[in-house]
């Protein structure tokens, strides 16, 4: 383990967490909102000190960063910038209780969306909007802003490789372009164009600019933090309509909108992880339209509902503008299916990923033809590319990983004496980033009656399940701290 | 610029790690993922994963919009059709295509256009090229040559009984009875770039700037034997074996092919009928002895492996070959190297990655550019030279009154026929071929870039 180039970065890292928290802090300095800017002014000083030292300690790196160092750093960052990234909450005395801070913020950098507070429009706003610029900045990924604005590859940059991986979603991830700065700046340029568009558009609906701004920044990371209590339900069916458009949109992969800038339009019409993608989205706003339209007036507010419900859980941001706790069972046997199926990989949301899906899918259908042709030979291609037979091993890990941690958390959650229902639910939703689940924890509730023992295995899962497992169980393995 | 490299063999990692270093975008296309996937961990590149000379995979490594492509897989058809396709892709595109195969030497270069090259490398000719200059000036470890053949930058051993041993830099005019000048010496593995009153030592390596007319004076000032070489062996049948025996023949030497295979040797046979081709292994000493081995003046070690090579070059030193030069295709500018007996070390891609990173560099800036860069001290310094053009700075001005930065050094001095060593007075005009010598990590891209930056 070369300890010093992480410590490196991760101070850099820490360092663009400070300059994170001045926006947030100007809002409590023009709102005069004292106990959030003693929060933030003693957070900043903090982190800062802590960046300082960790540098200073690191001053004298020298070797090399490879594929173990990637996978550490990943891990270890997101832990770290979430422990110092709770502090505003802690120390402005807001949420009182550092378990609970600590949850609410890695809610918010893992783009989960699930709350623990009771009275959300009390928090002050300069809070509030921390809560959802954590989204925004936890969406595409920390450590791929960091690359895209300091130059961290050296003679031998290729470790970068390994940060994207470890960061990013997805079973096969790669750049868009040789140089990573540039992959890094163009991921990002593409998330800043979508998230403006998002915001003109709630705004031309008449969205206050301070809702508006929020609302983007949760839409745009697929995080799901609202600014009221009963999310987005209180907005015009204009505002709900625009925000299922753009959930779907920051579920597609950034790499389709790469090959849009580049005019390949075959090509994206062409992705086979977007036309499954599509059919999952419209397949299930159909069904769920049909299931529930006894409930509402009419179908077209039957199909509303149901569209909105199905973006925001599919992009895993977790928005709600109905109780899909009152559904008809069906309704939410498909949204919890929908929880596990997840967004596109590349793309800001979370859960199992299309593509995996699809690969399982294919690989599974070679099975059944090799069960018939025993000596058949045949590739898994996705839009006409063989896949490597490692990335169909390794989601069939991943895949081993996911249940077992599901397994493991659910019967610790359950220790604290919920609904089946809600446990499952709260694990699914913290794990795949979702936010709400269904019961006690439904879109009208919050996660705040659960145990610090629940809380600490749901922070541990929001984590694992946007770093896609791997960085995070590294960490635990004895192996990653030996010397060699 | 946008630069595709198609295979990720020797040359192309080689040249993958030189122009990383340079800021280029680099996209690598290899038939083998797993090479594609190491290579993409070391270096920020991106890989595209199959056949070089398929449009497929030209497209999507996006020769569209690339500059440059470098054609270097171990096929010279696949490199040929790679640059045929790509050319036909993107007109503006500029393409350098590794051939390897004698046959087709002729055609690659004449029919240049019709393939779309625009410049062809073939590393085993340079080798042998280099390694045949090496052999007419015996004596000196590595030779570098500029501006026209008449500038020579040479690398000198200090052995226990050198002349040069104690003495200071200053001093050194009244043992060697010519102008040179001392550029850079590697030290206990470390490349320094010298002043007036730096004092040699034993096992250290010098490096310095000769006029070609002054050689023979050099080497016979420092003692070393200046005996011309008249016969060589040659072990390992090669194409630089090829090349270096029809070049060593045409200078009036004699030489012994020995190989391995029967089939090869035939083939040599054909090709060279004036070279005595041996089959035989020349890993068994007991068959070297039987070839004479300390009869001859310079033995070649030229076989495919790297070991061998360098274990049969100590044996002949230990046998008294006056002259031995070996070749190394992994790992040559290991510093290790220099503690052995094994003479002059020559790498055959590292000699094809100068010439390629050159047409790079000269690509990217035609104003000012380097006409050729020579890596010397262990790939430790650069050896570079400049043709002044009216935007060069200080432009008659004298040496000692410019500010040059830290670790450049002008060396020499080229006007027509005639060649300057560079001292403090010296001064350059308009079109001189000058030769700079750097050491510092920032690569020096254009003449102007050894000045001190003004404010």
């Amino acid at each position: 383990m070369n300890y010093k180039q992480v410590g490196y970065i991760i101070s850099l890292l820490l360092l663009m967490e400070a300059a994170f928290m001045i926006p947030p802090l100007a809002i409590s300095f023009y709102l005069a909102e004292h106990a959030a800017i003693r929060g933030y002014l003693a957070s900043i000083v903090i982190i800062m000190i802590t960046a300082g030292i960790l540098y200073w300690v690191c001053r004298d790196r020298k070797g090399g960063f490879y594929a173990k160092e990637g996978m550490v750093l990943t891990g270890l960052a997101w832990i770290i910038m979430s422990m110092l990234g709770c502090l505003p909450f802690y120390i402005s005395g807001e949420i009182p209780r550092y378990v609970d801070a600590l949850f609410e913020v890695v809610s918010g950098f893992t783009t989960t969306g699930s709350s623990i507070l009771t009275n959300v429009e009390a928090l002050d706003k300069g809070l509030l909007f921390w809560r959802s610029f954590t989204h925004w900045v936890g969406g595409m990924g920390v450590l791929v802003f960091l690359m895209a604005i300091v130059p961290l590859s050296g003679k031998n940059g290729g470790f970068t490789l390994h940060i994207l991986r470890a960061e990013s979603p997805g079973p096969s991830v790669g750049k868009l372009v040789p140089k990573m700065k540039k992959t890094a700046s163009i991921l990002y340029l593409i998330y800043v164009i979508l998230t403006v568009l998002d915001l003109i558009f709630l705004l031309i609906g008449g969205m206050p600019l301070f809702d508006a701004v929020c609302t983007a920044f949760g839409t745009a990371g697929t995080g799901g933090f609202g600014v009221r209590n009963d999310s987005l339900a209180g907005y015009s069916p204009y505002l709900q309509n625009v925000t299922t458009v753009f959930m779907l949109l920051f579920g597609v992969n950034f790499s389709c909108y790469y090959l849009l800038i580049l005019k390949s339009f075959k090509e994206v019409f062409r992705d086979e992880e977007l036309r499954l993608y599509c059919v999952i989205v419209f397949s299930s706003i159909a069904l769920i339209a049909w299931n529930i339209s006894g409930m509402y007036a009419n179908i077209g507010e039957a199909v509303h509902h149901s569209a909105f419900q199905v973006a925001s859980i599919i992009s895993t941001s977790g928005f709600a503008t109905a109780d899909f706790d009152l559904w008809p069972n069906f309704s939410k046997a498909i949204l919890m299916l929908l929880m596990i199926f997840g967004a596109c990989a590349g793309s800001t949301g979370g859960g199992i990923k299309t593509i995996r899906l699809l690969l399982l899918f294919k690989s599974l259908k070679r099975n059944i033809h090799q069960q018939i042709h025993p000596n058949r030979i045949s590739h898994i291609r996705v839009n006409g590319a063989v896949i490597d037979e490692k990335v169909i091993t390794n989601v069939g890990v991943y895949l081993i990983a996911y249940t077992m941690i599901i397994i493991v958390s659910f019967l610790i959650v359950s220790l604290d004496g919920f609904s089946v229902e809600a446990n499952v639910s709260a694990v699914l939703a913290t794990f795949n980033n979702i936010g709400p689940g269904l019961a006690e924890v439904g879109p009208t509730c919050n996660f705040y009656a659960y145990s610090t023992l629940s809380k600490l295995v749901m922070i541990f899962g929001m984590l694992a399940g946007r770093l896609e497992i791997m960085p995070v169980i590294v960490l635990l393995s004895r192996q990653t701290w030996k010397k060699v | 610029m946008k630069i595709l490299i198609a295979g990720c063999g020797k040359v192309g990692s080689t040249l993958t790690k030189q122009l990383t270093s340079e800021g280029h975008e680099i996209t690598l296309i290899d038939h083998d993922p797993e090479v594609l996937e190491g290579i993409m961990e070391r270096y920020d590149v991106m890989g595209v994963q199959g056949n070089a000379a398929a449009m497929e995979s030209l497209e999507q490594a996006g020769v569209q919009d690339a500059d440059l492509l470098i054609a270097a897989t171990d096929m010279d058809e696949v490199n040929l059709l790679s640059c045929l396709t790509a050319h036909g892709l993107n007109e503006k595109l500029h393409t350098i295509g590794r051939i390897r195969n004698p046959e087709y030497r002729r055609q690659a270069y004449e029919m240049r256009s019709v393939f779309g090259l625009n410049m062809v490398i073939n590393p085993e000719r340079e080798a042998a090229t280099s390694i045949s200059r090496l052999l007419k000036y015996p004596g000196f470890r590595t030779i570098e040559t500029f501006a026209k053949g008449n500038v020579e930058i040479v690398e000198v051993h200090v052995t226990a009984d050198s002349k040069l041993k104690n003495v200071a830099l200053n001093q050194l005019q009244n043992i060697i009875h010519c102008t040179v000048l001392v550029c850079a010496i590697v030290r206990d593995d470390r490349c320094l770039m010298p002043d007036g009153n730096f004092v040699l030592k034993e096992n250290d390596h010098l490096y310095i700037t000769a006029t070609t007319s002054n050689l023979s004076a050099l080497l016979r000032s420092l003692g070393i034997i200046t005996k011309p070489v008249k016969n060589v062996l040659i072990a390992g049948g090669g194409r630089i074996s090829y090349y270096l025996a029809s070049q060593l023949q045409e200078s009036g030497m004699t030489c012994e092919i020995i190989e391995q295979s029967a089939r090869r040797c035939e083939e040599l046979a054909l090709l060279l009928p004036d070279a005595r081709v041996v089959q035989g292994d020349a890993s068994n000493q007991n068959f070297m002895e039987t070839e004479r081995i300390d009869s001859y003046d310079a033995l070649v070690m030229l076989t495919g492996l790297d070991e061998l090579n360098i274990v049969m070059a100590l044996y002949g030193s230990a046998r008294g070959v006056k002259h031995v030069v070996t070749k190394v295709s992994h790992g040559e500018n290991n510093l290790l190297l220099n503690e052995l007996e094994i003479g002059s070390v020559v790498s055959p891609k590292e000699l094809s990655c100068n010439t390629i990173v050159q047409y790079v560099r000269a690509m990217q800036n035609r104003q000012g550019a380097a006409i050729t860069i020579h890596r010397i001290a262990g790939g430790q310094a650069e050896a570079i030279e400049f043709i002044i053009d009216e935007n060069s700075k200080h432009i008659g001005e004298k040496i000692k009154n410019l500010k040059l930065k830290k670790n450049v050094l002008i060396s020499s001095i080229s006007r027509g026929e005639n060649t300057e060593i560079a001292s403090g007075n010296s001064t350059y005009e308009l079109d001189d071929t000058v030769v700079v010598i750097t050491n510092s990590s920032n690569p020096i891209l254009q003449f102007n870039d050894i000045f001190e930056a003004e404010f």
